[in-house]
């Protein structure tokens, strides 16, 4: 791979993981802050910030990371790099 | 699917066959629960069906780990490199989910409240951060352990060194927690003494590990995740059904959350025990309460932001990462590692807020709040747990009635007592039982494992005597994995801590001395040794020093921050001494910064040849 490649390679593959670090301290952090507010709303029949904690982040988590490998399988294929070669 | 094998023998096909022979192994785990079924119905004592489950699939282990023996380096440290992602996912789930998850974090769940879903939270975010930061790129290292990857990247035998002993406190620290889970269920299951439990786990343990290193623990980790998710789902699924809540309570049991809200109103859920009973504790907190202040607020955050860069740091999570064929099936093996994870996560609050209801409804029969005293201590699993000491109900206004803050109970019993309070037959009790201990040899198996491997790869091999040949150090990692396992049955035989404390313990010492240096070798190119030693030393310390000052009351908790949390301390330590001491000294040579260009590509040949 030439240095050029390797370099859009890298910055894509950087913008992609400070997208999912920010989703990231969103819903592991920022969310449950404001639990208490949250828990004025419903949802499924639950206080909605208590449904955060116990589904909504976890859900949210599996779903970014099959998201996130994806991605960054397109980001491979565009660089040209060939997973089968290893 | 993956199909580059490194030229193992026989593997291939093995591999290939993976779906077949776990989906028979699983249909055979299935009907050995029916027989156990007919065998109850039959009137077979409650007894011989417990010991059954927990012997049976202990053999089973200890059967896969035989089959499993190897001689080859390759095989011993990483399961030959050839572990399909959805099958390292179930291992790294059976690895990641111990005693505490197993069987305290319901009961946790039980008395904590809100506060408690922090190791929810936190146990699962970290996971975005391993395939984020650290699984892709350690795994491109081509590593055999974690401080393989800190003694490469910044070079020299002091970084590795120190890495070493960071890993061996992290990771004793918590093994000793699992061996303890698992002497406490072989004791009660099999009716031994404690002492002989412990043991009797610890063999277990080594015949599934000794002889056949990462390959054998993968090939029982799969077996042990399939046996305690199973194990964790029937006896939720089970009691929703008998409530009304529906085939799959995670989406319904909202109204059960509700219901409890109301009854605590009403039954006085708060009101201080006029008793104590030693080791049992009484329902204080609200099910669905996050605090108003900011200082509740606060330790949420702190509590999951330990358990997160724990998570990303702690060496025997990151070393199955090492098994996969490439970079990329390392990175699909950290989701379905979550998702595995997350299917237990997600129905422990089912369990606790059902069982909660189960013991608080007056319109349930099985509920004992406000019943008749006598009524209630005449119930077989109130006299079942009492006589062990995990239970106790007092009459302490002498009102003849059961009062929310007359019953005792201990967290860790919640799963382990649920089928019985619930009514359910006592084949699931026996099943609960083989879950646990599935949950607490699968993580001792990968913890053992993580430490024996660096001391014989990094601190034997690599620092003591490199011209060792392949069969010394094989030989000399056995030995460890044997004298490692017996010195953690005898601290656990000890009963220092208690099982979840020991592990939020392990959890901050890995984030405080491991976190930075590992994510900053491949985030930053800059970083250098004398960084990493700084940021390891320091940051390692800081935290030590902090739980030793608040363990032995020299000085108050900062901040809320006590001994769940105090890798909150130690971060920041490591971080900044890293990044000062890697600035105040030179660049690291042109050599490592176009390693780390090279790490950074997911693809072509590892930076570490495969034999090393």
């Amino acid at each position: 791979m030439d240095k050029r490649t390797q370099e859009i390679h890298w910055n894509r593959t950087s913008n992609l993981n400070t997208m999912i670090m920010l989703l990231w301290f969103i819903f592991s952090l920022v969310v449950h802050w404001f639990a208490r507010e949250l828990n004025a709303y419903t949802f499924l029949g639950f206080p909605l910030g208590y449904y955060m904690a116990v589904q909504g982040s976890l859900i949210i988590f599996v779903v970014m990371i099959f998201y996130q490998n994806w991605r960054q399988d397109v980001i491979d294929e565009q660089a040209g790099i060939d997973h089968s070669a290893n | 699917m993956a199909q580059s094998s490194n030229g193992s023998t026989g593997g291939k096909s093995f591999v290939d066959n993976l779906p077949k022979i776990y989906g028979m192994y699983t249909g055979g785990f299935l009907v050995f629960i029916g027989l156990m079924a007919i065998l109850e119905q039959m009137g077979v004592a409650a007894d011989t069906i417990g010991i059954l489950f927990v012997a049976f699939t202990i053999f089973i282990y200890a059967a896969i780990g035989w089959m499993s023996r190897t001689m080859q380096v390759s095989a011993y440290y990483v399961a030959g490199r050839e572990v399909p992602p959805v099958f390292n996912g179930m291992a790294t789930a059976a690895d990641w989910m111990s005693g505490a998850s197993f069987v305290a974090l319901a009961g946790g769940i039980y008395f904590g409240g809100h506060g408690y879903l922090a190791f929810v939270v936190g146990w699962t975010g970290g996971y975005v951060l391993v395939n984020s930061l650290m699984a892709p790129y350690l795994r491109k290292f081509g590593c055999y352990t974690v401080p393989d990857f800190i003694g490469t990247r910044y070079g020299g035998n002091l970084a590795r060194f120190i890495a070493v002993v960071i890993l061996v406190v992290a990771s004793f620290t918590y093994v000793t927690a699992q061996i303890d889970a698992t002497g406490t269920i072989a004791s009660r299951a099999l009716h031994i003494p404690y002492e002989w439990g412990v043991w009797f786990g610890l063999l277990g343990i080594l015949l599934c590990s000794m002889l056949g290193g990462m390959r054998a623990v993968t090939w029982t980790q799969v077996a042990q995740y399939i046996v305690l998710i199973i194990a964790y789902l029937v006896p939720v699924i089970w009691m929703s059904n008998k409530q009304d809540f529906g085939i799959i309570p995670h989406f319904t049991y909202g109204d059960a959350v509700q219901r409890i809200a109301e009854l605590e109103k009403t039954i006085g859920v708060g009101t201080k025990a006029t008793e104590s009973v030693p080791g049992v504790s009484v329902l204080t907190t609200l099910h669905n309460a996050p605090g108003d202040a900011w200082i509740d607020r606060w330790k949420f955050a702190t509590l999951a932001l330990c358990m997160m860069a724990g998570t990303a740091s702690l060496p025997h999570i990151l070393m199955r990462y090492f098994t996969t064929p490439s970079v990329r099936d390392a990175r699909r093996s950290v989701a379905w590692s979550l998702f595995f994870i997350f299917l237990l996560y997600f129905t422990a609050p089912a369990l606790a807020t059902l069982t909660k209801l189960q013991l608080l409804d007056p319109n349930l029969p099985t509920a004992i709040i406000g019943k008749p005293f006598a009524d209630v201590a005449a119930l077989d699993w109130i006299k079942n747990w009492s006589n062990v000491g995990f239970l106790a109900i007092r009459d302490s206004n002498a009102d003849g009635i059961l009062q929310i803050n007359e019953f005792f109970m201990r967290a860790d019993i919640v799963v382990l007592a649920t089928p019985e309070i619930a009514g359910l037959p006592y084949v699931i009790s026996g099943l609960v039982a083989a879950g646990g201990m599935a949950a607490a040899m699968s993580t001792a198996d990968g913890l053992l494992l993580a430490i024996a491997n660096a001391l014989s790869h990094d601190l034997y091999y690599k620092i003591i005597d490199p011209k060792a040949e392949t069969k010394t150090r094989l030989i000399v990692a056995r030995v460890l994995l044997v004298i490692l396992g017996a010195g953690a049955a005898l601290v656990a035989s000890l009963k220092l801590t208690g099982i979840l404390g020991a592990v939020a313990w392990a959890f901050c010492f890995a984030c405080s001395g491991l976190f930075f240096p590992l994510v900053l070798g491949v985030w930053w190119k800059r970083a250098n040794a004398a960084g990493a030693i700084a940021g390891m030393v320091l940051g390692f310390g800081a935290g030590s020093l902090y739980l030793y000052l608040i363990y032995n009351k020299i000085i108050d908790p900062v901040l809320g921050l006590d001994g769940l949390r105090f890798g909150i301390i130690g971060m920041p330590v490591s971080l900044v001494a890293m990044v000062v001491v890697s600035l105040m000294t030179e660049a690291p040579d042109q050599e490592t910064q176009d390693m780390v260009d090279q790490v950074r590509i997911p693809s072509g040949a590892e930076i570490l040849d495969q034999s090393h």
